[in-house]
């Protein structure tokens, strides 16, 4: 019973792990960049809606959409100012662009809108929820059912019109080009999916663990995520995000007692470590063959 | 008018192998020693302590990831958990009674042959993944340190570094901290500056252009990436022992954490990849601009010219780090180093423009 409900629990957070890795797997797919930015893209997210609630007064029904329209510019605004004028240029210059992002929001973000924690209401209640002799955290509960239906609703974007302009990029850019597909557009539209997973993210982190720079860590729970599921799959980001908020929950839970506590920390890095080792691409992701 | 040449033209081969083909250089190089070495006695204690010395640590430090990441090209996200590994292990030997000098080295060899196991990992695969697995090594090697407490000595403790003699003479006072470590920094500067020279270098860079490439040319890409990844990380090593032993006197586990690294990468882009100078101008522009501008906005923030709280003063280096890595990406990706490239050169034919070399 008590592993039971620690993987439930466990689950559910990793839906909502899930949710900040597909902002970095919308963009790999559409332009085969990592991602570093993501976890201060989740805190920019929630330092928003925060601002939008509690400075502007608005009230949450409006502050949340109008928290993903302005990060969706925001991811947008991005890419058109920074990455695109990065295009050709070695991987490891990108990655560390995209780093340095992460460290300028980090850091930008908490020195505008004040580094105290802020509490960030959502309207879901604090009392748990037991189904039949498991307790269920509520917000988590939430939280991971809301990032599922937003993971679904992008794997149904990928049946649209644009969304198969995006998997033409993604499969080729050049050959897209050739068809008439914009490209730039494409990957400006990625990052702008992108800041709109974020947005998601920093909602339902910001409402469990409030709206402080802490936020921006989920970065390696995200890539963790991002990695074991495959770096260029939406199914692996939910199948790879339950099973490591499991292996999070769970393996602390029986370990932490043996060796003093802390363990937790160390699930992310070391999945990450052992996919590489033994499967780089990841469960679910394509092998990437390098043609010279 | 300041080289007194017009580019540079080489009559022989010694010539073009030499370290600073233009006789400037050369006296700018002797200048520049005559004043480190003299540093001690011309400074002010409190900017040999806390400017001085720190700079030309981290310029060691930013040596040995450019290193790897300038010369091989491959990244490294976790710099600062390698210097962790050197800097614990020389405490914990010369504690146990090894001579420093010894000690040093030992420490450096652990951290190499640690930075290789990880690299080992790391190295199968390239870029995003080496970046991302380097990133897991910054975790699990802090992790490591800080709740093993046979290492850190518990999980919020602070390790004395104990007193140290270098050949035979006590380390006591700053001065003689100041020497070891430019005398360590001068080593590794050395190092750095011959490889280029060597067919090790040449190599690297060939790695560093195109694996597959060099690989056709009978280059063994593993063997060069992993012993640049060894290098690098004694190197790391060399200089956490020198952070640990010459400028905090202790260690703990948050001196080495995430931020360290991004500072070191920062250092390195910032310098510019690749070059030596490069590391030394990343080195004092990531570790000086955050205080200079610290002083300088609270300073204006106590006139009450500048209406800012002391949130965003805390933020300013953070911000700093950040904003250094992006625009000098986007806007300079060679650094520092580049810019100074530029003007040297300008200056190199001047005033005959059209003659640019």
């Amino acid at each position: 019973m008590y592993l039971a409900e620690l993987a439930i629990n466990g689950a559910l957070v990793g839906l909502m792990y899930a949710l900040v890795a597909l902002g970095i797997v919308l963009v790999f797919k559409a332009s085969g960049v990592a991602n570093l930015a993501q976890g201060a893209l989740t805190m920019v997210g929630a330092y928003v809606v925060w601002w939008l609630a509690a400075g502007l007064g608005a009230p949450l029904w409006a502050a949340m959409p109008l928290a993903l329209a302005a990060m969706f510019l925001f991811g947008r605004g991005l890419e058109r100012v920074a990455l695109r004028r990065m295009v050709g240029q070695p991987v490891i210059m990108i990655i560390m662009l995209t780093l340095g992002l992460e460290i300028l929001l980090r850091g930008a973000a908490p020195a505008l809108a004040g580094a105290t924690m802020k509490r960030l209401d959502i309207g879901i209640g604090q009392q748990p929820i037991f189904l039949g002799d498991i307790l269920v955290n509520r917000a988590y509960l939430v939280g991971g059912v809301v990032a599922l239906a937003l993971i679904g609703l992008s794997l149904l974007f990928f049946n649209s019109r644009q969304g198969i302009m995006l998997r033409a990029v993604s499969d080729d850019q050049t050959a897209s080009w050739a068809a008439g597909i914009r490209v730039e557009q494409a990957i400006g539209l990625s990052w702008g999916l992108a800041g709109i997973a974020a947005a998601c993210a920093g909602i339902l982190w910001g409402s469990v663990q409030g709206v402080d720079w802490t936020l921006s860590l989920l970065l390696i729970k995200a890539l963790a995520v991002a990695i074991l599921g495959g770096l260029d799959s939406i199914v692996g980001v939910v199948v790879a995000g339950v099973a490591i908020g499991v292996l999070e929950n769970v393996i602390p839970g029986y370990i932490d007692p043996l060796v003093g506590g802390g363990t937790r920390d160390l699930v992310a890095s070391t999945v990450i470590l052992l996919t590489i080792l033994v499967r780089p691409f990841g469960l679910f992701g394509r092998e990437d063959i390098e043609r010279v | 008018m300041f080289y007194r040449l017009a580019g540079i033209r080489h009559t022989s081969y010694a010539a073009d192998r030499a370290l600073w083909p233009v006789p400037v250089d050369r006296w700018q190089i002797g200048v520049l020693l005559a004043l480190a070495l003299a540093a001690p006695f011309v400074l002010p204690n409190l900017y040999l302590s806390s400017y001085l010395l720190p700079w030309i640590i981290w310029s060691t430090a930013a040596l040995g990831l450019n290193l790897l990441m300038g010369w091989a090209g491959q990244i490294h996200l976790g710099y600062a958990a390698v210097m962790a590994i050197g800097a614990y292990g020389t405490i914990h030997l010369v504690r146990a009674g090894m001579p420093f000098e010894l000690a040093i080295v030992a420490g450096g060899l652990l951290s190499a042959v640690i930075g290789l196991v990880f690299g080992f990992a790391a190295l199968r695969v390239k870029g995003l993944y080496l970046a991302i697995s380097t990133l897991a090594m910054q975790y699990l090697v802090d992790w490591i340190i800080s709740h093993v407490p046979a290492i850190s000595g518990g999980s919020q403790a602070t390790l004395q570094a104990p007193n140290f003699r270098v050949l035979g003479l006590p380390v006591a006072g700053d001065f003689a901290r100041y020497y070891v470590a430019l005398a360590v920094c001068l080593l590794v500067t050395l190092f750095l500056l011959n490889v280029g020279r060597t067919s090790f270098g040449r190599a690297l860079v060939a790695v560093r252009e195109k694996d597959f490439a060099a690989a056709i040319l009978g280059v063994n890409t593993f063997y060069f990436k992993l012993l640049a990844f060894w290098c690098s990380s004694f190197l790391g090593g060399v200089s956490g022992v020198l952070l640990a032993f010459c400028y905090y006197r202790a260690v703990t586990p948050e001196q080495f954490n995430l931020d360290v690294s991004i500072q070191a990468v920062a250092m390195v882009i910032v310098g510019g990849m690749g070059s030596v100078m490069g590391s030394y101008l990343g080195a004092a522009l990531v570790l000086l601009a955050p205080i200079v501008l610290n002083n300088l906005v609270g300073t204006l923030a106590q006139a009450g010219a500048l209406p800012v709280s002391q949130e965003i003063l805390s933020h300013i280096p953070l911000i700093l780090y950040g904003g250094l890595i992006v625009a000098f990406l986007l806007f300079e990706p060679l650094g520092l180093a580049k810019v100074y490239d530029n003007l040297r050169n300008y200056f190199l034919v001047w005033p005959f423009r059209h003659a640019r070399h």
